[in-house]
C-alpha cells in the first residue's frame, strides 16, 4: 500500500517538474523547429542561480525562484538573438551550437559553483509533511504539484486567451502564413525562447530541494525533456502536460516494479509513439 | 573544450619532440622531471570526487614544491569524463604521448577495469583510487597499487559494525548499478550475514538517476538501509530518503558519508553511519598538516577522495626515495611501491599486501551536528584491515567475486 502510495504521489510530483522543464522545450521546438540541447543546461543554471540567491543572498525562496527564472530567460534571449537567429533553418548547425553552449554552461557552472553538490533546504514554511492514508506526504512535493498546475493554467491562458498566444499558435501552425498576415515571427521567436528558458530555469530551482543541484544535472534532465516532447508532440501544451505525467508515472512505477529494465522502461512509450504516431500524441503533422 | 585543449597540447608535444630531435641531448635521466599522470573526473556525475582527487594530489606536490625525493615532478592531469571509454583514451594519451612514469587514478571501478589490461601491457605502474576488487584479488594486475581500499573493504567493516554494534537484523541495500555498487553491497552482505544479519533486498539504480524515490519506495520489511552512492548522489539520496518519511538507520561506505560532503548535507544526514579508510577526526600530525594544507590551498574540508590521493603521492615519494629517484624500470618501481610501509599518513599506518592493496585502519563514523555544522565522529576503529578481512585470504579468493547477483539473497 505504502509503496503504491509513495510511487503515485512521486509520479505526480515528478510529472509536475517535468512539465516545467518540457513545456518550454516543446514550444521552442514547435514554433522555431530548434532542437534546443541547452534546455537541460537552463534547468541546471536556474538551479544554481536560484540556490545561490536563496542560500547565499537569503532571498525568500519564491522570489529567488522567480529571479532565477528571469536570469535564465535573459540568458536564453541573448543566445537566441546572437547565435540561433543566424542559424535559422539549419538543423545540424543548431544541434551543434546548442550542444556546444550546453558544454560551455556546464564548465562555467563548474568554475563558479565547483563540483560540490548543492543541497537546497526545503523552504521552512513548506518543510515537513503529514501522514495520511498510510502514506507520508511531503508538503514541499505537494507544493510542487500545485506550482505546476498554476504554471500550466497560466500558460494555457497565455496561449489560448491572449493576442500573443494567438500569434504564437499561428506561428507554430504555419510560420510563412503568419508572416504574410503581418505577425513579426522573429520577435515571437525571441519571446518564446526566453519563456522556454525561463520556465526551465524556474523548474531547476523548484526542483532543487528534491533533486539538489550538481554538475551533470543538465545531462540527467535533457533526455527526459526529449522523451516528454516526443511523446506529447512538439508545440502542444496539452501534449507536454500529459506527456510529463505519463513519463512521471512510467519512470516511478517502471523503475520500482521492473528495476531490471530501469534503463529501458523510460524509452518504451517513446518508441511506441514514434512507431505508431510519429507526430506525438497531440502534435500536428509536419506541414 | 577538451578537443581544443588536446590539440593544443598535441601541438606543444609535437613541437617538443621536434626540438628534442633537432638538439640531441646527453642522457639526463636523473635531472629530468618524474612524469606523473593523473586520471581524474572533471565532468559528469562523479565530478565532485574527481576534483578532490586532483586537490589531494596537488596539495601534496605543492607542499613539497613539486619535488619528490630530490626529483622534480611533472604532473599531467586528464579528465576521463567518468566513463570507461574516456578513461581508456586518456590513459593512452598519458602513456603514449606524455610518457608518464606512473599513473595516479582513476576514480571509479569501471574506469579502472577498462584500462587494467592496457597498463599491464605497457608496464605502467598505476596507483588507483578505484575499488575494482578483483584487480588485487582473483585477477591481479601486476602493475597496480591501491592506497585507498577495495570497494568492499570498508563495507566488510560496516557489515560487522551493523550486525554486532548496531544490532541490525534485516537490511535493504540500495546502490548504483555499476561495479563499485555491486562490490560494496556484496561485501556488506557477506560480513553482515556471517555475523547473523540478513539482507532482504538489493536494488540497483542507474548512474545518473535524477530521483531515487522509486527505489526508496521499495524499502520495506527491514530495520536498516545500506547505501553506497558516490559523488554528489549521497546528498540527493539522504534528502529524498527523508522526504519519503523513512526514519530507519542508514549505513554506508567511504563515499556515502564522505567528509567533503558534510557541508553539503542537510540535517537529514544526521545519524548516517559510514565506514571509511580515512577520517577527518583522526588525531595525528600528518592529518593535521593535510587538513591545514587543504584549507589553505582550496578552503575545503577534505574527504576520502582527497585524502586517498594525498596519501598515494606520499607512497610514490617513499618509493622514489627507496629507488634513489630512478623510475626507469617499471618492475622495480612496482616492487618498491608495494614495499612501502608508512606509519605517519593522514589515514594512519599504511602498508600493502602482496597483491598491492592497502592494509590499514578503517574508521566507522557517525554524522553528528556540532554547533551549526555537520561532522563525522569516529565511533570505532578497526586496525590492520586488509581486503580479505575478516576472512582467510585463500578461502576468500576461492569464492566468486561480488557481483550484481553474488552473494545471492537468502530466501
Amino acid at each position: 500500500m505504502s509503496l503504491w502510495g509513495i510511487l503515485a504521489v512521486n509520479s505526480v510530483t515528478f510529472g509536475g517538474l517535468l512539465f516545467l522543464l518540457s513545456a518550454g522545450f516543446s514550444l521552442i521546438f514547435g514554433l522555431m523547429r530548434i532542437p534546443n540541447l541547452t534546455h537541460g543546461s537552463m534547468f541546471m543554471l536556474g538551479g544554481y542561480v536560484g540556490s545561490s540567491l536563496y542560500l547565499t543572498y537569503h532571498l525568500p525562496f519564491w522570489l529567488a525562484a522567480l529571479a532565477a527564472a528571469a536570469v535564465v530567460a535573459a540568458f536564453g534571449g541573448v543566445i537566441e538573438r546572437l547565435l540561433l537567429r543566424r542559424l535559422a533553418g539549419s538543423t545540424l548547425a543548431q544541434v551543434l551550437v546548442t550542444l556546444g553552449i550546453s558544454l560551455i554552461v556546464a564548465d562555467f557552472c563548474l568554475m563558479i559553483w565547483t563540483g560540490d553538490p548543492i543541497s537546497v533546504a526545503t523552504p521552512p514554511a513548506l518543510a515537513g509533511g503529514t501522514r495520511a492514508f498510510g502514506i507520508f506526504f511531503t508538503t514541499y512535493r505537494i507544493a510542487v504539484i500545485l506550482v505546476a498546475c498554476v504554471v500550466s493554467a497560466l500558460l494555457w491562458a497565455l496561449l489560448d486567451k491572449t493576442r500573443l498566444g494567438a500569434m504564437i499558435r499561428a506561428g507554430v501552425d504555419d510560420p510563412q502564413m503568419a508572416r504574410v498576415v503581418g505577425i513579426r515571427v522573429s520577435r515571437l521567436f525571441t519571446i518564446v525562447f526566453c519563456l522556454g528558458a525561463g520556465l526551465a530555469g524556474f523548474g531547476g530551482i523548484i526542483g532543487a530541494p528534491i533533486l539538489s543541484v550538481y554538475p551533470g544535472l543538465d545531462s540527467d534532465m535533457l533526455p527526459l525533456a526529449l522523451v516528454v516532447v516526443i511523446l506529447g508532440g512538439a508545440g502542444s501544451l496539452l501534449g507536454s502536460l500529459l506527456g510529463s505525467f505519463i513519463i512521471g508515472f512510467v519512470y516511478n512505477f517502471g523503475q520500482a516494479l521492473v528495476p531490471e529494465l530501469a534503463y529501458f522502461v523510460l524509452f518504451l512509450p517513446m518508441v511506441l509513439v514514434l512507431v505508431l504516431r510519429p507526430q506525438g500524441l497531440f502534435g500536428r503533422q509536419a506541414p | 573544450m577538451s578537443v581544443k585543449l588536446n590539440r593544443r597540447k598535441f601541438l606543444a608535444g609535437s613541437a617538443a619532440v621536434a626540438s628534442a630531435a633537432a638538439f640531441p641531448m646527453p642522457s639526463i635521466a636523473q635531472s629530468a622531471p618524474v612524469k606523473i599522470g593523473l586520471l581524474t573526473v572533471k565532468t559528469g556525475p562523479l565530478t565532485e570526487g574527481g576534483l578532490q582527487m586532483e586537490q589531494g594530489v596537488t596539495a601534496y606536490l605543492k607542499s613539497k614544491n613539486m619535488i619528490l625525493a630530490g626529483r622534480k615532478v611533472d604532473l599531467t592531469v586528464a579528465d576521463t569524463g567518468g566513463n570507461p571509454a574516456g578513461t581508456k583514451t586518456k590513459a593512452q594519451e598519458l602513456v603514449e604521448r606524455d610518457k608518464v612514469n606512473v599513473i595516479l587514478g582513476p576514480l571509479a571501478a569501471f574506469e579502472m577495469l577498462a584500462i587494467s589490461d592496457y597498463v599491464t601491457q605497457n608496464k605502467v605502474p598505476t596507483l588507483c583510487l578505484a575499488g575494482a576488487d578483483n584487480l588485487t584479488q582473483r585477477n591481479p594486475n601486476p602493475y597496480l597499487v591501491r592506497a585507498s581500499a577495495t570497494s568492499s573493504q570498508a563495507m566488510h567493516v560496516m557489515g560487522d559494525y551493523a550486525a554486532k554494534t548496531m544490532g541490525l537484523k534485516k537490511v535493504a541495500c540500495l546502490d548504483f548499478d555499476f561495479a563499485f555498487g555491486y562490490e560494496q553491497e556484496g561485501g556488506f552482505q557477506q560480513v553482515f550475514e556471517d555475523a547473523g544479519g540478513k539482507v532482504v533486498s538489493k536494488v540497483w539504480a542507474p548512474l545518473g538517476t535524477p530521483d531515487f524515490t522509486p527505489f526508496i519506495a521499495q524499502i520495506q520489511d527491514c530495520d536498516g538501509v545500506s547505501q553506497g552512492f558516490a559523488g554528489a548522489a549521497p546528498v540527493k539520496f539522504m534528502k529524498q530518503y527523508a522526504d519519503a518519511g523513512l526514519k530507519l538507520p542508514v549505513v554506508g561506505g567511504e563515499t556515502a558519508g564522505d567528509d567533503a560532503l558534510l557541508s553539503r548535507f542537510g540535517d537529514e544526514a544526521i545519524g548516517l553511519i559510514n565506514a571509511c579508510p580515512y577520517t577527518i577526526d583522526l588525531k595525528n600530525d600528518a592529518n593535521d598538516k593535510f587538513k591545514a594544507l587543504m584549507d589553505k590551498e582550496y578552503q575545503s574540508v577534505p574527504g576520502f577522495y582527497a585524502a586517498s590521493m594525498y596519501v598515494t603521492v606520499q607512497v610514490v615519494e617513499a618509493a622514489l626515495r627507496a629507488l634513489h629517484g630512478d623510475l626507469s624500470k617499471p618492475e622495480q618501481t612496482i616492487k618498491a611501491l608495494r614495499a612501502v610501509n608508512l606509519t605517519d599518513t593522514a589515514r594512519g599506518p599504511l602498508r600493502f599486501d602482496d597483491l598491492g592493496n592497502a592494509v590499514g585502519s578503517m574508521y566507522v563514523r557517525k554524522i553528528v551536528k556540532q554547533g551549526d555544522k555537520l561532522t563525522n565522529v569516529t565511533q570505532k576503529t578497526y586496525e590492520n584491515v586488509s581486503q580479505f578481512w575478516p576472512y582467510d585470504e585463500a578461502k576468500y579468493l576461492a569464492q566468486p567475486a561480488y557481483s550484481r547477483d553474488y552473494p545471492p539473497l537468502k530466501t
